[in-house]
């Protein structure tokens, strides 16, 4: 395969988690504690196909004709690349979430326990899609007014989802969450 | 006059794909790495002067999602202009990893969860 062939062959193995949860929930902050880059943000233009009516709603009010989507990249491996997506916070979304939601191995679901029905849109998709995700609340200023198992009852989690607390703004934080979504993953795909 | 401001920055990314919205081909996810076939096909032809760009950045491989963040255009212009590019054979596509809801990649995730142990 050498020199004739072109460079794809150096191109990495690459997979993908999405980071959920209400806006300001500190998605970008957690993206941005573990990713070796800055996180990125690209933006998409609005496109009205793809809403329902009612989501219209406050859209005409918004400045911005524009998605957001901030994500970040981790390199697990000599040929593996992982990256991660925050997801726009807003139910108003979900024809995006859809798209982003193809290839990932899984999801974060960030939870403010100060709102916590903020993030409940993101628990609703991932659960009627399948799709597995743990759910980790974010403390603000790395306090935690509830054991994670206060949260598990009160959001109705199956045991299978592990639910932890952490501190967004913390590298070691941050990685153990997405530990404990793979750790789930692997728990899941062993039985 | 931030209509004016949002309508320009919508009207101008579009201009660069000839007015074309869909790509012509749906190979291009967000985490599609994309390179540069080098040395480039004899007789390419001569591109926009975005096409080189994106030619530059992906001299090393590359995910759609970063190209689009660092041209600092929408991901569905940037696959469209990929598109031209890889019907040109001036790049290569490589697909994300098939993630499969009923059968899990044992061996992925472990890879995976090495990696994370490692940060």
């Amino acid at each position: 395969m050498a020199g004739s062939e072109t460079a794809a062959g150096a191109a990495p193995d690459v997979v993908k988690i999405l980071v959920a949860g209400g806006f300001g929930v500190g998605k970008t902050t957690l993206v941005g504690s573990v990713s070796e880059i800055a996180p990125l943000r690209t933006e998409e233009p609005l496109t009205l196909a793809g809403l329902d009516v009612d989501d219209l709603a406050g859209i005409e009010e918004k400045r911005s004709t524009t998605v957001a989507l901030d994500f970040g990249r981790i390199t697990v491996g000599d040929d593996l690349v992982l990256y991660l997506f925050g997801t726009p916070g807003q139910q108003r979304f979900w024809f995006m979430w859809n798209d982003l939601a193809i290839g990932a191995l899984g999801a974060v679901v960030l939870l403010d326990v100060r709102r916590p029905q903020s993030s409940f849109a993101a628990i609703d998709f991932f659960e009627r899609r399948g799709i597995p995700f743990v759910v980790a609340a974010n403390g603000f200023h790395g306090e935690h007014p509830y054991p994670p198992e206060e949260i598990r009852e009160a959001l109705a989690l199956p045991d299978e989802v592990r639910v932890l607390l952490c501190d967004a703004r913390e590298r070691t934080s941050s990685r153990d969450v997405l530990i404990a979504l793979v750790d789930q993953l692997i728990a899941a795909a062993a039985e | 006059m931030s209509e004016g401001d949002a309508q320009g920055r919508l009207v101008r990314p579009f201009a660069l794909t000839g007015g074309r919205t869909r790509p012509s081909r749906a190979d291009f996810t967000l985490i599609t790495t994309v390179t540069a076939v080098d040395p480039p096909p004899e007789r390419a032809p001569r591109g926009q002067p975005e096409h080189a760009r994106i030619l530059r950045l992906c001299a090393r491989p590359v995910a759609v999602a970063e190209l689009a963040a660092l041209l600092d255009l929408p991901v569905s212009v940037v696959v469209i202009l990929l598109s031209d590019l890889l019907e040109a054979g001036r790049i290569t596509a490589r697909a994300p990893h098939p993630v499969s809801r009923t059968v899990a990649d044992l061996d992925l995730l472990k890879k995976v969860r090495e990696g994370l142990g490692r940060l």
